[in-house]
């Protein structure tokens, strides 16, 4: 039902986010999907990748402030109106999403989100019969 | 020496000095002139009061040797300090001069308990900056083995301190923390070196980093103190009661003045530090402002010296007509475990406003426990601009760079970038 994230921590400034993606280049790992929040200071990375226990031992190897954490990830059929229906289960049941991103994975349209409320959220996905994403499945695809 | 010969002895040797200035810089000449004052007005060590001070716009100003007091062929070195405004300020030693450095900086040595059987790695940088080569020639005079380690490869440093079972260490303490923190990464672990003392000086330390290096070194940290105007390292030291440091006064005597008024201050008052060279030949200057704050005290010492002792130096920002110190934003820093005991003070003037900026590292340990999002940096930023604020009394903006990323110091501190442009 989640997959691990990687966030990493950089500094709004030129250079910063090559370093974190070397890393995954002289490891060998496939990113899968990443996304940048940024405030005027600070950008906060978030990754999505292949192996992303591996990936965690080697950005902190090399230096870089970088956490793992686990997020919901959900299917989606692939249509109109898939996305705000899914997300409306969350939202009618009073629970508020902190982030949100979607990418393709082998031909599945993959929704990713963070929310505090993780138990209620786990019953919504189990009862509404959504699919979900686990790690395994984003190690397979590149195998 | 009592307190009665060694007076004596300094107001002979200020004596001296007027009379010699007098007849070989031009620039005092002039000064002492237009106060009215000849060399025959100075006879006691009380006098001094009567002596024009110098600032550093005068070094500046004479650049680069119209305050040497001797013909070139009498000096055998040369030092500079880094200019960040302006023209660097240029020190030339003459053979005596080297000689008086090298044996305050044997003194030092000395008071931090070091002999001849032990094996002193220099790791300031060597060039230059006085640091290097005044601690390299202080241990050689004591007799020592010195190890001219300098700054820069810190894993081959590392691995003589090992392989070589050195004793001792000199640098600054920010080079220090860079030492054991390199340890850290390349795994080699505090019982693989017999570092057993420390002279750390060049720039201003909290007793929480003396704690902090010592517990990761394993070693004794003394504080070494000097500035190049004046000679370089060992201008004053630690004894082993590590209370204040005692100056080198029958060569250099201090006074504590007011910034403000130029007033002579009592003994236990806070103000700023003022040194007269009473020996140097190269390059002596009366009554020499350093801008360092710190009082001054005589107690009798339970280690026997009667020299007079200093309390910790700073270097004094003004900001906003507040005095600021960088030692005040260290405790901060240090007392804040989400951070890495480095930071860097940015004064700014945007308009006629100055404004400070504290850029801290954060620690890589505090993001891994599995943030997120924004908030825990807001909160850490929240924290320490508070905590600034109520240390500092005035507001400082908070940056957070990434762990790693703020320069490691190697000579002299770099814990302040003051860009105000100031006419």
């Amino acid at each position: 039902m989640t997959i691990h994230q990687l966030s990493v921590f950089v500094e709004n400034k030129s250079g910063t986010v090559v370093k974190v993606l070397d890393c995954f280049k002289e490891n060998g790992i496939q990113l899968i999907a990443i996304t940048i929040a940024d405030t005027s200071e600070y950008g906060i990375c978030r990754i999505v990748c292949s192996e992303p226990l591996r990936a965690y031992d080697c950005l902190k190897e090399a230096g870089i402030a970088v956490s793992i954490s686990e997020v919901f990830a959900v299917s989606l059929a692939d249509k109109p109106g898939a996305a705000a229906d899914v997300l409306r289960l969350f939202t009618k049941e009073g629970i508020s999403v902190a982030y949100l991103y979607a990418f393709l994975l082998a031909g599945k349209a993959v929704m990713v989100f963070r929310t505090d409320n993780k138990e209620k959220a786990r019953s919504i996905i189990e009862s509404s019969g959504l699919e979900s994403i686990e790690d395994s499945l984003l190690s397979e695809v590149f195998v | 020496m009592s307190p009665n010969e060694r007076r004596a002895l300094q107001g002979k040797r200020l004596h001296k000095l007027v009379e010699y200035v007098y007849h070989n810089v031009p620039f005092y000449r002039s000064k002492l002139q237009e106060m009215d004052v000849t060399p025959d007005d100075i006879n006691t060590i009380d006098d001094i009061v009567k002596l024009p001070f110098t600032t550093k716009k005068d070094l500046r100003d004479n650049y680069p040797f119209g305050l040497q007091a001797v013909p070139q062929s009498e000096i055998i070195r040369v030092h500079a300090s880094s200019g960040t405004t302006g023209n660097p300020t240029i020190v030339g030693y003459t053979r005596k001069d080297v000689g008086v450095w090298s044996e305050c900086m044997s003194r030092s040595l000395t008071a931090f308990g070091v002999t001849r059987d032990d094996i002193f790695s220099v790791g300031y940088g060597y060039g230059l900056f006085t640091g290097g080569l005044g601690a390299h020639y202080g241990v050689e005079h004591l007799g020592a083995a010195v190890l001219p380690a300098s700054t820069g490869s810190t894993e081959k440093h590392i691995r003589l301190l090992c392989d070589l079972g050195v004793t001792g260490l000199a640098c600054t303490p920010s080079y220090a923390l860079h030492l054991a923190e390199t340890m850290e990464k390349l795994g080699v672990g505090r019982d693989r070196i017999k570092l057993r003392v420390g002279a750390f000086g060049a720039e201003p330390w909290t007793e929480n980093m003396r704690k902090e290096i010592q517990e990761r070194l394993g070693l004794k940290g003394y504080n070494l103190y000097g500035l190049s105007e004046i000679m370089g390292p060992g201008v004053s030291y630690e004894c082993e009661c590590q209370n204040g440091s005692h100056i080198a006064d029958d060569h250099f005597y201090p006074e504590i003045i007011n910034p403000d008024t130029l007033e002579p201050q009592p003994y236990g008052t806070s103000g700023e530090l003022v040194f007269t060279t009473l020996t140097k030949q190269g390059m002596p200057l009366l009554r020499y402002r350093t801008r360092d704050l710190c009082t001054l005290f005589d107690e009798p010492c339970p280690c026997g010296r009667t020299s007079v002792r200093m309390g910790r130096s700073d270097d004094m920002l003004i900001i906003r007509g507040i005095n600021v110190f960088p030692s005040q934003v260290e405790s901060v820093v240090l007392s804040m475990p989400e951070c890495a005991p480095r930071y860097l003070l940015v004064v700014e003037r945007t308009g006629n406003l100055d404004t400070l900026t504290v850029q801290v590292e954060m620690r890589q340990e505090y993001f891994a426990q599995g943030f997120d999002t924004f908030e825990p940096i807001f909160k850490l930023e929240r924290e320490l601009a508070a905590k600034l604020k109520s240390v500092l009394s005035i507001s400082a903006k908070v940056e957070i760079k990434q762990p790693g990323t703020l320069e490691r110091s190697e000579g002299k501190s770099r814990f302040v970038l003051d860009k105000r442009v100031l006419k």
